[in-house]
């Protein structure tokens, strides 16, 4: 192994971590701030995905493709918020899973009969479609650098919006202290549904972003929900700073995982039974670092606000 | 309704139920369980459309005798497919059953199809399970066995000369199939075997590891999103015009392709059919397709179209009685039926023995397409056709 190898694996590690913070932050404040298990941030990516796409071949420009997305996977979240999910807050995480659930079956078929089943084509903007040789001797995909800026962009936008402005200080005071906000006359429904909104936002910036990497088709946030889960598990449920350590670990080591596993087992065994073996081991690897983190800090990395 | 309006409808009922009676046969029920939901979607809808269109081709009628389809989603899941299969059996009384996708679910399903005397005709699905030891007299397979088009990447990676090969599959039987179909016709080194996660979405590592191992070659099977995946990454990481890239069809399909667009241009993949085939049979066949769903007919839409083709020129050689069993059954396995693929038989296994192409994957204007280059094997048969004992 190389030198350049192993950092362009550290290289793909971020990316992979930077795609999952962007689910991930969305993720968590909804469930830190509205104590609201929301299975269906997926289906938001998706529909981020879906609108980028589709937008993206009418006007020609990528762009405007990620801000349709973005305004659609706002809407949507929000519309969600106030007709199916308000309900919902006081009952129990199994009632909410439930009903979340409901949303992906909803969203998946209405998908499919609005833009049928063969997934949509996006390619990445001209300008991002090369490779950059940002390491000696290995070209590297210019869009998956520009993933990487545009996800620490959005971890700083976020920490900006909650510790300097007054929605975020609203945001922080609601997830400790609902009541009193409540009772002080702010408005917590709206409260809420800006949050959701901009949990959506967020999921359907991924989706948006992952669109020209992945194919973009009817239930692919359902194969990305659950290594998001692991993520805010990780970080601490409820924390954005969390969900951005957790991203990232759980993108590094997956990818050393799936990328230096096999090329060690082969050490020891013969290539057929270490690539078989190596494979199924890095299958395990970040579940292996839930469960070790959560021997360590129960609560996850970070504490969220108060909670 | 008046009095006389419902006399009239009685009348008019009577007379269709009088009509069809002199027609000397009742009307042939196919039921098809075929995957009209979730990520694979378009796979069962490219069958159930092919089959649907062939009938129709046929005024509503196969074999002379008006049919029925009866198409049920399993959604991609084994239980769903028993139950449906239960349902067209014991429910519906249908006469053939056909359409499954997944080998998986074909495994859980066929034998209990033809336990009960009925035939089924595969329009994908081939397992080894079902071709050597398992095969049985009333399953037909109207597609191709599952090692068959693997076996035809490794036969052509052979005859390219390239000598370092790097393989990738998900980590599940049919991704050890695949490795195991190419291994069997590929003469040169394995440079690595990769196994990825099923439903992986981001191959980052892998392509760094395989652009790191200088492979002269790499050849692929991730079906569905998983391969839509692969290829963008793959192009995007600048690797597609340096190191070749051979896969089976499925991993190229039109559908595919319409998703992946120009990443995918330079890419080689083995199948049994393409869009472009020179006969008669799939001039007709891509025309009518294309006129009823806008769209270049897949490989999974031609073996289902070629099926039903099968199915009519079986009903019309025993003259629509299909309670000559033996004799059905004799003229399903003659198949002389007019493929879109340019000939077809069976061999002993009642599994196909067919050429298979390897294509390239082209622009064509704005549009991306496969388009044939060389035929691999003539008349291949599957490795598992001497174990079958019928």
């Amino acid at each position: 192994m190389t030198a350049q190898l192993f950092l362009e694996q550290t290289l793909n590690g971020l990316q992979q971590g930077v795609m999952l913070f962007l689910l991930a932050a969305g993720l968590t404040l909804v469930f830190g701030i509205m104590h609201l298990i929301n299975l269906a941030h997926g289906t938001l990516y998706m529909v981020g995905a879906y609108v980028a796409a589709t937008v993206t071949k009418l006007s020609g420009s990528f762009t405007v493709g990620v801000l349709a997305a973005l305004a659609a996977a706002g809407l949507v979240g929000a519309a969600i918020e106030m007709t199916a999910l308000r309900k919902l807050y006081r009952r129990d995480h199994l009632d909410q899973v439930l009903a979340t659930f409901g949303v992906i079956l909803f969203f998946n078929e209405l998908v499919k009969i609005v833009w049928g089943p063969q997934a949509l084509f996006l390619s990445p903007p001209a300008a991002l479609s090369g490779t950059v040789e940002i390491i000696p001797g290995v070209p590297y995909p210019a869009y998956r650098l520009f993933i990487i800026g545009v996800g620490l962009a959005v971890g700083l936008g976020l920490r900006y919006l909650i510790v300097n402005t007054r929605t975020g200080m609203l945001i922080r005071a609601g997830a400790t202290h609902r009541d009193m906000v409540g009772a002080l006359g702010v408005d917590i429904d709206r409260l809420f549904t800006v949050v959701f909104a901009i949990g959506a936002m967020l999921a359907g910036l991924a989706g948006a972003m992952a669109g020209p990497m992945l194919a973009v088709e009817v239930g692919m946030g359902e194969q990305i929900l659950i290594l998001t889960f692991v993520v805010i598990i990780i970080g601490g449920i409820g924390s954005v700073r969390g969900a951005l350590a957790g991203a990232l670990l759980v993108g590094l080591v997956d990818t050393y995982g799936r990328a230096f596993l096999p090329l060690a087992m082969r050490a020891a065994l013969d290539p057929a039974a270490a690539d078989s073996i190596g494979a199924s081991i890095s299958n395990v690897a970040i579940y292996l670092l839930m469960a070790a983190v959560l021997i360590w800090r129960p609560r996850g990395l970070f504490q969220a606000y108060g909670g | 309704m008046t009095r006389i309006q419902t006399f009239l409808a009685m009348a008019m009922a009577g007379a269709i139920v009088a009509g069809a009676a002199t027609a000397a046969d009742k009307p042939v029920k196919i039921g098809m369980i075929t995957t009209l939901s979730g990520g694979g979607a378009a796979l069962g809808v490219d069958a159930r459309d092919a089959f649907q269109l062939a009938i129709d081709l046929k005024g509503g009628k196969l074999g002379g005798v008006p049919t029925e389809l009866i198409v049920a989603d399993d959604a991609q899941k084994v239980e769903n497919a028993k139950q449906i299969a239960t349902r067209f059996l014991k429910k519906d009384d249908v006469d053939i059953v056909t359409g499954i996708v997944w080998s998986n679910l074909a495994i859980a399903v066929v034998p209990s199809v033809t336990r009960e005397g009925k035939i089924y005709v595969s329009t994908n699905a081939g397992p080894h399970e079902l071709a050597g030891k398992g095969c049985d007299k009333n399953y037909f397979n109207a597609a191709y066995q599952n090692d068959n088009l693997h076996e035809a990447a490794g036969q052509y990676v052979s005859d390219q000369g390239l000598k370092r090969v790097y393989l990738m599959a998900p980590n599940y039987p049919a991704g050890k199939d695949s490795i195991t179909g190419f291994k069997r016709f590929y003469k040169g080194e394995v440079v690595a075997e990769v196994y990825t996660t099923l439903g992986q979405v981001d191959y980052a590592a892998e392509i760094a590891n395989l652009r790191a191992a200088k492979p002269d070659g790499v050849f692929f099977f991730l079906p569905g999103g998983m391969g839509v995946n692969f290829v963008k990454q793959y192009a995007q990481a600048g690797l597609i015009k340096e190191i070749p890239l051979f896969g089976p069809g499925f991993s190229f399909d039109e559908g595919i392709l319409s998703a992946v667009g120009d990443a995918a241009v330079g890419a080689f993949n083995s199948s049994e059919y393409t869009w472009d085939l020179d006969n008669a049979a799939n001039k007709v066949f891509v025309a009518a397709f294309r006129k009823a769903y806008g769209r270049k007919p897949s490989l999974y839409a031609a073996q289902a179209y070629d099926a039903a083709l099968l199915i009519d020129f079986a009903i019309a050689a025993v003259k629509g009685d299909m309670s000559k069993a033996d004799a059905f059954r004799a003229a399903l396995h003659k198949a002389d039926f007019a493929s879109v693929r340019g000939k077809f038989k069976f061999g002993p296994n009642n599994h196909p023995i067919q050429d298979i192409y390897i294509r390239e994957v082209v622009k064509e204007g704005d549009a991306v397409t496969n388009k044939t280059i060389r035929k691999v094997f003539t008349d291949h048969q599957d490795a598992y056709a001497a174990e079958c004992k019928m």
